[in-house]
This record gives structure tokens, sequence and C-alpha cells, in this order.
């Protein structure tokens, strides 16, 4: 899909903007709808794009494969430590009044950490299911070795005529 | 620091896994594991005590948000015993691990195995202790989708554990949703999914079909779950082709987990007096308790794989938990309980020592053990003793289990189900006497490969072995646990135990 100048150029400028809409559902859940589950797919598919359009090789490139666990881990442990804190501060797992001086203001920092943490982790689990099945390269190779096969049959038939 | 142990042990697990996934090198994400199952091991040890000298259900509110709005974490009788199980199990299961895991998995894939080990472990702890019905769901997936990938992680040795896993995904899949579709009716009708709350306004809407559809549909997903007999074809070939490590830890803990939820909802939720209930449920569990009995026993005397032959074997033995919980009574529940501890540790000790054998010479058939008394007495007798635990022999765990079902069965007047129960229970002779005769009786082949065994390989298993003969002959403090268990349930009425 590379060669199309069109495709290529609408997805240049689309994945910056699905990117930053990412981080408005991200940072804006708080008072509207959104969150880090949609905010992490959203961002994930800015990714899916620009492999989808400029190749697999190239979209690697851009989310190589180790990011994947660390980015799942490190979701879901900014989530935990973050009720962690809560328990440290000297309330129960999970309460966020004493992250702050102000209970509200506490409730806000908790839910803004913990929605960062559901959206790292939704984000590179998004991004690993598909260059996990997109990457199935030992079936993709089968394909296009058949393929070139067949398509050497037919050449060699054509030169026969 | 206390007041924090009931969130703590299902916390540390459950926090320790993505380190676990990230961490490389030989042997540092067992050590991770180690420590962590050790330390939920000790916290529900602490819990159990500190539950027994309160006397009444300990309450945690995570974010101090009170029930019913809030999910709340329950530390009542029945928790409190259930949980040093689970975690003792996964402790020991994971001082096995090591050599299993290092035998049978790929070392790149460690991280990932004790990752998801973890996780399960956390699932199922979870289950046990909150108090919210929905979040009951919750655990069960995170402990089920985990308990898949260890199953799938025995492809690399055997390609079977695919097919195995992929059947265990959908119809443990089945069972969460028909859960799920269950709860969703309750939340319908009663407007909250704190299962103290659900308890008390259910009475209200209890002639309602929506209530009766919800418990058919909850008893199910838990029956399937639980995989009670017809509902447990997908057991045997996940246990069987699971890495050795993973059977032991699930065999012993994993249905437990459903039958005590099940426990929990059906009499703690919907309660003995719920119409229908006693008609519906508790027949048809008595009914398919004693068939499963009969069917797991008579499958495991045919079957030559020792892992199927004793995956059969739990097939039966969940029977007579769910024989327990159809008899309706204190009685039967505490059977239930005490079978489902007994029966976690003599499973523990079989497959422990089985997937020792498993590890070394690929597969454990009856072909791998013949003769092999002489040549690992100490792993072998340990079989022995787990075998004749399961028979239900006295001075062993099972005997006490066994004993307190027939005694519930008797209380109700279940003359011929009580006779069938021990017959059942005397056919388990038939395959523990196989084992036996192949291990001690016969010459060990030529040419047949040399098994070994060290410390490392029968400790786990024989820490099992002694505690299933410690609560055989010294079962007054567990008898009393399991009926303080049931009792949270079934009030004790004056005159009955």
């Amino acid at each position: 899909m590379q060669d199309d100048v069109v495709i290529r150029v609408v997805a240049k400028v689309m994945i910056p903007a699905v990117m930053l809409f990412a981080l408005y559902v991200q940072f804006h859940g708080d008072y509207g709808p959104g969150g880090g589950f949609q905010a992490g797919v959203i961002f994930a598919s800015a990714f899916v794009l620009n492999a989808v359009v400029f190749g697999l090789n190239k979209g690697r490139h851009v989310w190589p494969a180790r990011y994947n666990l660390m980015g799942i881990c490190g979701g879901v442990l900014i989530y935990g430590l973050t009720g962690v804190g809560g328990m440290v501060l000297g309330e129960n797992f999970l309460n966020f009044n004493v992250l702050s001086s102000d209970p509200i203001a506490g409730q806000h920092l908790g839910i803004l950490l913990v929605e960062f943490g559901v959206g790292l982790t939704v984000a590179a689990v998004m991004v690993m299911l598909f260059f996990t099945f997109a990457g199935r390269t030992a079936h993709l190779r089968l394909l296009s070795k058949s393929d070139a096969h067949e398509r050497k049959i037919s050449a060699s038939k054509k030169r026969r005529k | 620091m206390m007041q924090h142990l009931p969130i703590l042990q299902v916390l540390l697990p459950l926090l320790a896994s993505p380190f676990a996934a990230l961490l490389r090198g030989r042997d540092v994400a067992w050590g991770l594991t180690f420590v962590t199952t050790g330390l939920a091991f000790l916290i529900s040890i602490a819990l159990f005590f500190q539950q027994r000298a309160i006397g009444e259900t300990m309450i945690y509110e995570l974010g101090n948000w009170a029930a019913p709005l809030g999910i709340v974490y329950v530390i009542d009788a029945a928790s409190a015993l259930v949980l040093p199980v689970i975690s003792g199990i996964g402790f020991i299961a994971t001082l096995a691990a090591r050599q299993l895991v290092a035998a049978e998995i790929d070392a790149r894939d460690h991280g990932l195995f004790y990752a998801a080990w973890l996780l399960t472990i956390a699932g199922m702890m979870g289950q046990v202790t909150t108090g919210d019905a929905f979040n009951i769901f919750v655990f069960l997936e995170i402990s089920s989708l985990s308990a898949y990938a260890l199953v799938a992680m025995g492809a690399g040795r055997d390609r079977r554990a695919l097919p195995a896993a992929f059947n265990y995904l959908i119809l443990g899949t089945v069972g969460a949703t028909f859960y799920v579709i269950g709860l969703g009716l309750l939340y319908m009708l009663t407007g909250t999914l704190n299962l103290a709350d659900l308890a008390e306004r259910l009475p209200h809407v209890e002639e309602t079909r929506a209530a009766f559809t919800a418990m058919a549909f909850i008893a199910l997903g838990l029956f399937l779950k639980m995989a009670l007999f017809p509902l447990h074809f997908w057991l045997v070939p996940a246990y069987a082709h699971a890495p050795s490590a993973v059977t032991a830890l699930m065999a012993s803990t994993a249905t437990k987990v459903s039958v005590y939820v099940l426990i929990r909802l059906i009499f703690g939720v919907f309660g003995v007096e719920f119409p229908g209930l006693a008609d519906a449920v508790g027949l048809l569990v008595l009914t398919l308790g004693i068939a499963g009995a009969f069917v797991g026993t008579l499958a495991a005397i045919v079957e030559t794989d020792l892992k199927k032959l004793f995956a059969q074997s739990s097939i039966a033995q969940l029977g007579y938990m769910a024989i327990g919980i159809g008899a309706m009574s204190a009685t039967g529940l505490a059977a239930a309980f005490l079978h489902l501890f007994n029966h976690a540790l003599m499973k523990g000790a079989l497959f422990l020592a089985i997937g020792m054998i498993a590890a070394q010479a690929g597969r454990a058939t009856m072909g791998t053990i013949q003769g092999a008394g002489k040549q690992i007495p100490i792993t072998m007798t340990a079989i022995l003793f787990g075998g004749l635990a399961l028979i239900g022999v006295p001075l062993t765990a099972g005997f006490i289990s066994k004993l307190y079902l027939i005694r519930a069965l008797l209380e109700q007047n279940f003359w011929l189900l009580a006779g069938l129960t021990f017959i059942s229970s005397a056919l388990a002779l038939a395959y523990v006497w196989k084992i036996i005769e192949a291990a001690w009786l016969q010459p060990r082949p030529n040419g047949a490969p040399v098994l070994r065994e060290t410390a490392s390989q029968y400790i786990p298993a024989w820490i099992m072995v002694v505690a299933t003969l410690g609560f055989g002959i010294y079962a007054t403090p567990l008898v009393e646990a399991a009926f303080a268990a049931a009792h949270v349930f079934i009030p004790s009425v004056a005159g009955a135990n």
C-alpha cells in the first residue's frame, strides 16, 4: 500500500491526529466519556494504521517487540502501585483520598494514574495482538512461496505456447 | 499492617506477576514466585488463626468504600479454611516447579510461565476472598485465562496440549458466561452485586421465574467450571497434557475453588430455603455426584496413562464433594469442605510424584512405572499413600472426609446413596492396586530407562503425603474448622452437629 500516494499522505496526517485524540480521550476521561481502555485502543490504532500503510517492518521499527511486555507489565504495575500508595499512607488499598493533601485532588490524581496504567496496558496488548497475528511469517512465507511457484508454472506454460 | 492481610494475599501474587514476566535469567522468576507464594501462604495461615480467634467475619473495604457500594473482601470461617489450601498447594507446587519447569518448559518462557502461574493463584485467592459476585467473575476469568495459557505451555513437549487448552478455553468460557448471565438476572432483580446484600434482597423476589432462571444459569456455569459429571470432558485432556507442575497446581485447586464458589452462591446467596433449590439443584447435584463418582472411578480403572488415571479419579472425587453439597445439610457441607481440603492434599501429592516421573521419562504410564518400586521407592511410596487416601483407608485424610460424607447421607436417611458412595470408594482400590502391582510385583523390563530420585524431587510430594497422614490421624481441628465453615451457610440447629 506504500505505493499509493493518497493513502500515504492521508495516513501521515492522520497518525499524529489519532494519537492526539487518544491522549484527549485518556486525560479527559475524568470529566467526560472516555478513559484508559478506549484511549489505549485508539492509541494502538495509530500504530496499526502505520503498519498497514507502510508495511510490517517499518511498523515494527516504530514499536519494537520488546516494548510490548514492558508496556503490558508497566501499566498493571502503575495501577497496582497507585493502590498500594494508599496503603502505604495508612489507608486501605485503592484509597486515593490520601494521595494528596486534599481528598478530591487525591482521588483525581489516583484516577489519573490508574487510567494511565490501563491505557498503557491496553495499547501495548492491542499492538502486540496485531503484530502477533500479522507477523505469523512462517504461514505467510508458505503462501507467498506457493504464489511464486504458481507464477513460475504459468510463466513456463506461456513460454511453451 | 495486620488489617491489610485480606488484600495482601491476593495483591502479592497479582503484583509479583508482571515482575516475573519481565525478569530474565535462570531461576530469578522462580525465586520471586517462591517467595511470593510463601508469603501468601503465611498470610492465609495467619488469617485462618486470626479469624478463629475473633470468631466472626472480617471485612476489608477496598478504597474504604463501604459495602454494598464498594467492593469488600470477606474472611469468614469458610474462606479462611479454603485460602490456606490454595496458597499452600501453590507454595508446595512452586517448590516442585523449579525442577519440573526446567525439564518441560523452554528456558526463554520461564518468566511468562511464572507470570501466568502467579496470576492463576491470585485469581483463585481472589475468588475465595471477595464478597462481590461480579468480582468473583473477574477473578474467575483471571485464574482461568492464565490457566488456559499454562495448559497450552505443555505444547513444547506434547502437541496435544494445544487442543486440550482450546477445549478448556471454550468450555471454561461457556461456564463463565453462564455464571455472568445468571448474575445479570440477579442484578436486574435486586440492583446489587454484593453477596451479603444479594442474600438480603433475594427473598423479596424469590417467587419470580427470573430468580429461578438465574439460579439455574449460575449453578450450571459453576458445574462446568468444577467439572461435575457429565460436564467434565475438558478436564482429563487438560490435566494430562499440561506441564506436570501445572497439573499438580490445577488438580488440587482450580476445581475446588469452583466448588467453593458454588457453595457460596447456592447456600450463601440463594439459601437452603430458596424455592426449588433443594429439589432442583440439590437432587441434580446428588444424582450427578454419585454418577460422576462411578463413571470417574470406572474410567480410572481402565486408564493406563497415570495423569489421565488420576484426572479421572478427580472426577469421582468431585462427585463426592457434589454429594456433600447435595445433602443440603450442615454435615453434608462440612463433608464437602473436608473433602475439598483433603482431596487437594492427596491429589497434590500424587500429581507432584507423577510429575517427577513424567519429567524424567517424558510420560508416566503403567509401562513407565513397571517395576519402578525398587528404583524409586520413595516416590512410589508417596504415590501409594496418595492412592490409599483416595480410597479412604483409615489413618489417611481421605477416610475422615468419606466418614463425614456417609454420616451426612445417613442423617438424611439416604441409605442407598450411602451404600453407593461406599461401593464407589471401594472400587478405587482397583486402580490403586493396578499401580501397586505394576510398581512392585512386576520386574523392571530390560532396556527400560533408569529412573532416579533425589531429595529435592520427592520432598514436595512427601510434604503433601505427611499432611494427608497428619490430618488423617489428628483430624479434630480440621473437622471443627469444616463445621465452622458449614455453619456460615447453614446455621447450626440444636441437637445436630
